[in-house]
């Protein structure tokens, strides 16, 4: 599967790393949730750690649709929120 | 729900509203590219307003920095005179500049770093929007039809998905940006006059007290050789006589 950091780049990830990288999205959202700054920060570097080095960078001239996109790699809780709040009723509304 | 799904969807939405629906996929190629190129001129753009902010950050620090240093000077112009108070307002007024140029400093790095990304993003946007306009046009005369459909598809959102990346980074920067370019404004205002300038402002005083104290010593000190010439010397008359005098004889009595 294709993995895009936002304002970093694609990754190519290996499909059986997908529950890894679902277990590190849901500690990544329980800190939302919850809005622990800290952990946040902890939960958003374990993620793009774990895309990087699992995955192999896609070149330039690799043009593919991404089928999972993790946010800033230095992304605030704050702004997270706020991505997530301006776009939470357009986007399928099942996010509650 | 997950974060990565929420934010795979606003990312999906945004390119998807960059996806033109031509009816021959060749055609698609070329306004994707249109359009890659558009996205490029606005990061670029970005980049400029960002370093015009660092700019200005920098302009006004330089002018902080300057005044800082004339109270420095006059601190130390002060103590010559021997007036340590005078000194002691200088530098107290030059620690409260200390600490707004500080904050200019941190301004600057913030600034400098989301320079630095908007840079990067034009780069590799940059990057991929060459690579696309040469496969485009071997894509146009590879692919037949059916298989035009879904790989010219999938290589337009793809790029797309790119551009909505590089959208949202330029986005974030400008967020940034503005609320330092109010504080830069501000700034602005306070350099030309107001607050920031109670606090410069009265270097004038201290300035016109040095100044004083130096107008007064010149004075103390021609007054004292005024008095010592009246005091102790012939009157003046005969003497300036005397020295026109002296320059006549001088001449006669040199050789020719």
């Amino acid at each position: 599967m294709i993995v895009r950091i936002l304002g970093e780049g694609q990754y190519l990830v290996p499909d059986d790393q997908r529950a890894t990288l679902d277990t590190l999205d849901d500690n990544l959202d329980s800190a939302v949730h919850s809005g622990d700054e800290t952990g946040f920060a902890a939960a958003l570097a374990a993620l793009t750690t774990e895309v990087r080095s699992a995955g192999q960078a896609l070149a330039d001239d690799d043009f593919a649709p991404s089928d999972l996109v993790v946010p800033f790699a230095d992304a605030s809780l704050e702004e997270t929120k706020a991505l997530l709040a301006d776009h939470g009723d357009s986007n399928g509304g099942d996010d509650r | 729900m997950g974060v990565m799904k929420r934010f795979t969807g606003i990312v999906q939405a945004k390119t998807n509203k960059l996806l033109d629906k031509a009816e021959d996929p060749r055609e698609s190629l070329d306004l994707s590219y249109q359009k890659q190129l558009e996205s490029l001129q606005k990061v670029r753009r970005s980049v400029a307003d960002v370093t015009t902010a660092k700019k200005r950050i920098e302009l006004q620090a330089s002018q902080l920095q300057s005044q800082a240093d004339k109270l420095q000077g006059q601190a130390k112009a002060a103590l010559t005179q021997g007036n340590e108070d005078l000194a002691r307002e200088a530098l107290a007024r030059r620690a409260a500049l200390a600490e707004q140029l500080t904050d200019l400093k941190t301004q600057h790095d913030q600034v400098s770093a989301q320079e630095q990304k908007l840079i990067d993003t034009a780069q590799k946007l940059q990057a991929q929007v060459d690579s696309f306009r040469t496969k485009k046009e071997t894509m146009k005369a590879t692919y037949t039809a059916a298989e035009a459909q879904t790989k010219i598809g999938e290589a337009v959102s793809g790029i797309s998905e790119s551009m909505s990346d590089a959208g949202m980074s330029m986005q974030r920067a400008q967020d940034k940006i503005d609320g330092m370019q109010a504080r830069a404004g501000a700034m602005d205002e306070l350099l030309a006059s107001g607050a920031l300038t109670d606090l410069t402002n009265p270097v004038d005083d201290i300035q016109a007290q040095l100044n004083k104290a130096s107008t007064t010593s010149t004075v103390d000190a021609e007054l004292a050789a005024l008095k010592a010439e009246v005091g102790t010397g012939a009157p003046p008359a005969p003497e300036l006589g005397a020295s026109a005098a002296e320059p006549a004889a001088a001449h006669e009595d040199s050789p020719s």
